[in-house]
C-alpha cells in the first residue's frame, strides 16, 4: 500500500514538470513582445523594461528557467507588477472564499446528483429516467453566469429572499455565509451535477444487469439496500473518477460566479489581474489551481484501491 | 396489393435516401435542436438584412429603452440596439465555435497520429497532454489573451489549445485499437506504405468519434469565448458578443435584467441546441461510448 502510494505521488511528478514548463513558455514563447503588451498601450519603453526585468525576461532562457524553478521551490511566485505585493499574499488573502464556494458546491452537488443518478438508473426508460436526463442536459448547457444571473433576479431582485452579492465568513457570521452562499452556490452546481447524474446513471445501470444484483434481490435484500449497497458499490470507480475531473470546471466556474455574485475570492484576483495587466498573478493562479487539481487526482487515484480492492497497479 | 408488398421495405429505403430525414424521425429532439441552431445559423448569416440597425451605433438620446417596435428588445446603456447586437453576437459565437472545433480536430489528430507511429515520440507526447489537461482550460486562455493582446484570432487559438489534448487522447486510443484489428495487419504484411494505411484503415475508424467530439468542442468553445469576453478577456469590445454584452449590462442589472439576459439565453440555447444534437449523434456513431460515459465528453 504504501509502495502504491508513493508510486502514484512520483507519477504526478512529470505531470507537474510539464505545467511548469508551459507555464514558463508561455510567456517567452508568445509571439510579440509579452511586456509592450502587459505595459499596456500607453507605456514609456522604461515601463516596458521594468516589467521584462520583473518577468525576468531579460536573461537567457536556461537561465531563467533555473532560477524560475528554484523560485517556486521555495514557494515564490513572484511579485504583482500593480501592487507589488507577493502573488502568495495575496493568494492567501482572497483563499478563503474561493474554498468554501467549490466545497459547498462539491458537497451539495454529490448529495444531489448521486441519488438522482441511482433513481435514473433505477428508473431507466421511465419517463422519470427521461426527466432526469432531460433536466441534466439542459443543467450541462446552461452557462454558470446565465443561471446566475437568472437566480439573481429571480431570488435576489423579483423576490427579495436573498442577498445577491458579496460575501460572510463562516467563522465570523455562519448564517450569513449560508445566505450569501446558497445562489453562487446553485448557480455553480448544476454543471457539476448533470456531470455527475450522467455518469451515476450509465454506471449504476451498467451494473445492475450483474449476476450478484440478482443474487442480492433473490435473497430478498431490500431494494434500497440493492441499490446503494451493492449497485453503488460496485459503480463507484467511474463516478469518483468524474468528480475528480469535474474540479476543472468547478474552477473555470467559480472565477465566473465570483464575477457574477461580487465575491471577493480569487476569481476576482484574476479578474483585476486581466484588467491590471498583472501577469505575476495570473501565472501564479494558473500554477496553484493546477497543483490543486493534480493533488485532488492523485487522491482519488489512491482512494480507488481502497474503493475497489481489483485494481491495483 | 402492390402496396402491401413494399411497405414493409420503406423504412429502410427511407433511410437509404434522405439519412437526414430518418436520423430525425428516430431523433425528434435533436431535430429540434437542429432546427434552432439552422434559425441560429441563419440569423448570423443574413444580419444585415434581418431588420436590424448598426450594433455599434451610439445613440446617447435612446439610452436604456424598454422593448418597442422600434427596438423589438430594447436599447442598452449606450443606446444601441440590443436585437441587432444579439443578431450580430450570433457571428462570434458560430465562428469561434467552428474554428476551433475544426482547428484543434486536425491539430489533434495529426499530432495523435504522428506520436503513434514514432514510438520514441509517444511518451513525450503524452506527458504534455497530461500536464496541458491538469491546467484549467479558462485560465490557460486567460493567460494566453492576456500576454498577447486580445484580438478575434487570439481569442480562438486560446481556446484552441487547452482543447486538443482530449482530441490527441481520444484519436491516440482509437488508432491504438485498430492497429491490433486483422485488416490493418494484413495491409501491413501486404507492404502498404504508412501514408495510404493510415488514410485508409486507420482515420475512417477515426471520423465517428471524431465528429461527436467537435461538437462538444463546439459547444465548449462557446461557452468559453462567452466566458472570457465577460470576464474582460476575450473578444473585443468593439464587436458585439454575446459574452461582452453580458459584461457590459452587468452594473446595470438590477435595473435592466433584459441586456444581461438576453444575450445570456441566446448563448444558453445554442449551446444546448449544439449539445442535443451531439448526444443523438453520439448514440448513432459511437455507441460503445455513449454507454460508457453517460453522455457529456
Amino acid at each position: 500500500m504504501l509502495l502504491l502510494v508513493l508510486r502514484r505521488v512520483l507519477a504526478t511528478v512529470p505531470v507537474m514538470a510539464v505545467v511548469a514548463l508551459v507555464v514558463f513558455l508561455m510567456i517567452r514563447l508568445t509571439p510579440g513582445d509579452p511586456a509592450a503588451v502587459l505595459a499596456g498601450d500607453n507605456a514609456t519603453l522604461d515601463q516596458i523594461q521594468r516589467i521584462r526585468a520583473n518577468l525576468g525576461l531579460d536573461e537567457p532562457l536556461w537561465h531563467q528557467f533555473a532560477a524560475w524553478v528554484g523560485q517556486l521551490a521555495r514557494g515564490d511566485l513572484g511579485t504583482s507588477i500593480f501592487t507589488q505585493l507577493p502573488v502568495t499574499t495575496l493568494i492567501g488573502q482572497r483563499v478563503e472564499p474561493t474554498l468554501m464556494l467549490a466545497l459547498t458546491t462539491m458537497v451539495f452537488s454529490i448529495l444531489v446528483a448521486v441519488p438522482l443518478g441511482v433513481l435514473a438508473a433505477w428508473k431507466a426508460g421511465t419517463w422519470i429516467d427521461r426527466l432526469i436526463m432531460v433536466v441534466a442536459v439542459v443543467a450541462f448547457s446552461f452557462p454558470v453566469f446565465v443561471l446566475g444571473y437568472l437566480l439573481v433576479y429571480q431570488f435576489g431582485i423579483s423576490l427579495r429572499w436573498l442577498p445577491t452579492q458579496g460575501y460572510r465568513s463562516p467563522f465570523a457570521d455562519p448564517w450569513g455565509f449560508v445566505r450569501h452562499m446558497t445562489l453562487p452556490a446553485l448557480a455553480l452546481s448544476s454543471i457539476y451535477i448533470a456531470l455527475i447524474t450522467r455518469i451515476t446513471r450509465a454506471s449504476v445501470l451498467e451494473v445492475l444487469g450483474e449476476d450478484y444484483i440478482r443474487t442480492a434481490r433473490a435473497k430478498g435484500q431490500t431494494e434500497a439496500k440493492v441499490l446503494f449497497r451493492h449497485a453503488l458499490g460496485n459503480a463507484a470507480v467511474p463516478i469518483v473518477t468524474i468528480v475528480g475531473i469535474g474540479v476543472a470546471l468547478l474552477i473555470g466556474g467559480a472565477v465566473v460566479t465570483e464575477t457574477v455574485f461580487n465575491i471577493p475570492g480569487l476569481g476576482r484576483l484574476v479578474v483585476d489581474a486581466i484588467l491590471r495587466r498583472d501577469y505575476p498573478i495570473i501565472q501564479g493562479l494558473i500554477l496553484v489551481f493546477s497543483l490543486v487539481y493534480i493533488l485532488i487526482n492523485l487522491l482519488i487515484d489512491i482512494a480507488y484501491t481502497a474503493l475497489d480492492p481489483r485494481i491495483r497497479y | 396489393m402492390a402496396r402491401a408488398q413494399t411497405l414493409p421495405e420503406e423504412p429502410v429505403r427511407a433511410a437509404r435516401r434522405a439519412p437526414v430525414l430518418a436520423f430525425v424521425r428516430r431523433y425528434p429532439v435533436a431535430g429540434l435542436a437542429a432546427l434552432i441552431l439552422g434559425l441560429i445559423v441563419l440569423a448570423a448569416l443574413l444580419a444585415p438584412v434581418l431588420w436590424t440597425v448598426d450594433p455599434k451605433a451610439l445613440a446617447p438620446t435612446q439610452r436604456m429603452r424598454m422593448p418597442s417596435a422600434a427596438h423589438w428588445f430594447g436599447t442598452d446603456q449606450f443606446g444601441r440596439d440590443v436585437w441587432s447586437r444579439v443578431v450580430y453576437g450570433a457571428q462570434v459565437s458560430l465562428i469561434v465555435a467552428l474554428a476551433v472545433a475544426t482547428i484543434s480536430v486536425i491539430a489533434g489528430t495529426l499530432i495523435a497520429v504522428v506520436s503513434t507511429y514514432i514510438r520514441w515520440l509517444d511518451g513525450l507526447v503524452m506527458r504534455i497532454m497530461d500536464g496541458l489537461m491538469a491546467i484549467p482550460g479558462i485560465l490557460l486562455a486567460i493567460a494566453l489573451v492576456s500576454l498577447s493582446g486580445a484580438s478575434r484570432l487570439t481569442v480562438i487559438m486560446a481556446i484552441t489549445i487547452p482543447e486538443i489534448p482530449r482530441v490527441v487522447r481520444l484519436v491516440r486510443s482509437v488508432v491504438l485499437s485498430v492497429r491490433e484489428e486483422p485488416y490493418v495487419e494484413a495491409a501491413i504484411s501486404v507492404g502498404t506504405p504508412l501514408p495510404q494505411l493510415l488514410w485508409r484503415h486507420v482515420l475512417p475508424n477515426c471520423v465517428p468519434p471524431l465528429i461527436v467530439q467537435a461538437t462538444y468542442i463546439a459547444a465548449s468553445a462557446m461557452l468559453t469565448e462567452a466566458i472570457l469576453s465577460f470576464l474582460g478577456a476575450g473578444t473585443p469590445p468593439e464587436f458585439p458578443s454575446w459574452g461582452n454584452m453580458m459584461a457590459e449590462g452587468r452594473t446595470f442589472f438590477p435595473i435592466a435584467p433584459r441586456i444581461v439576459l438576453i444575450p445570456g439565453v441566446a448563448l444558453a440555447l445554442t449551446i444546448l441546441a449544439v449539445n442535443v444534437l451531439g448526444d443523438a449523434l453520439r448514440d448513432r456513431l459511437d455507441p460503445k461510448l455513449a454507454k460508457r460515459t453517460g453522455g457529456l465528453r
